[in-house]
């Protein structure tokens, strides 16, 4: 079975929960484990938070999340249409931020990476940023 | 009945005791940007006032951490390590101990 579900909403710090709820409901129809369905909670958070901290610098924007599954994985996609990313290699090193006054840990995409199955980022400066991540969900067969 | 909503809408709450020369803080609830941000201004009020040097993170009623809350650890071991002091952490489930362990903060806190 195939599913598609498309949201948008403003960019705000208070709308990082909304997300991850809205994650965790969409997989629910794949019968996640607990652990799986943390993982995709996690990820989630971090793309948006990304968005919104890094993407629209805590000011105005709109988020826009998919989630399409299929045959047992789940593919989010978080975009923005925010500042961009100068140098994604960089952004991608484990602890690099562009924010260390405001205490962000630089763990992002290292977060993303090591909890979903794949992560493709595609950013230009000006434009904005869309994270894709995939995760195979009933990994207990 | 208004008042058992209101408790079940609440996303976080922090308790503070102090306890052999150390600030335990306890966290319910989940951990993201915008609760970060709180908890921080908050922690920070609580050790300056405290007058004790260690500190120790009570996460076991914590029930979602994304890297944000290794940010809020990291700024506060600043402070504490400048002060001579530790910090520790206890009762941090399975995916916030991936966390930790990812952002290497195991090697400066104890957990």
């Amino acid at each position: 079975m195939t599913n598609h579900i498309k949201v948008e909403f403003e960019a705000k710090e208070c709308n990082v929960s909304l997300a991850r709820l809205v994650a965790a409901g969409f997989i629910a129809s794949l019968n996640p484990t607990l652990d799986e369905a943390e993982d995709v909670k996690v990820a989630v958070s971090e793309a948006v938070t990304n968005a919104i901290v890094h993407g629209y610098n805590k000011g105005e924007g709109v988020v826009y999340m998919e989630a399409f599954s299929y045959n047992g994985t789940v593919m989010l996609s978080v975009r923005d249409t925010g500042c961009g990313i100068e140098d994604i290699k960089r952004a991608k090193e484990p602890l690099f931020t562009t924010k260390p006054e405001e205490e962000r840990s630089g763990l992002g995409f290292t977060v993303m990476e090591s909890f979903m199955d794949s992560l493709h980022i595609e950013s230009k400066l000006g434009e904005g940023t869309t994270i894709t991540m995939t995760k195979r969900i009933g990994s207990r067969g | 009945m208004k008042r058992r909503t209101k408790e079940r809408m609440k996303k976080l709450d922090v308790g503070f005791k102090t306890v052999d020369n150390a600030l335990v803080i306890k966290i319910q609830g989940e951990i993201d940007s915008k609760s970060a941000t709180h908890l921080r201004r908050k922690i920070d009020i609580e050790y300056d006032c405290a007058n004790v040097r260690n500190m120790v993170f009570d996460l076991k009623d914590v029930s979602f951490m994304d890297s944000s809350g290794i940010g809020l650890i990291i700024g506060r071991y600043k402070r504490v390590s400048a002060l001579g002091g530790v910090i520790k952490i206890k009762g941090a489930n399975k995916t916030v101990r991936r966390i930790i362990e990812l952002s290497g903060l195991g090697r400066i806190v104890k957990f």
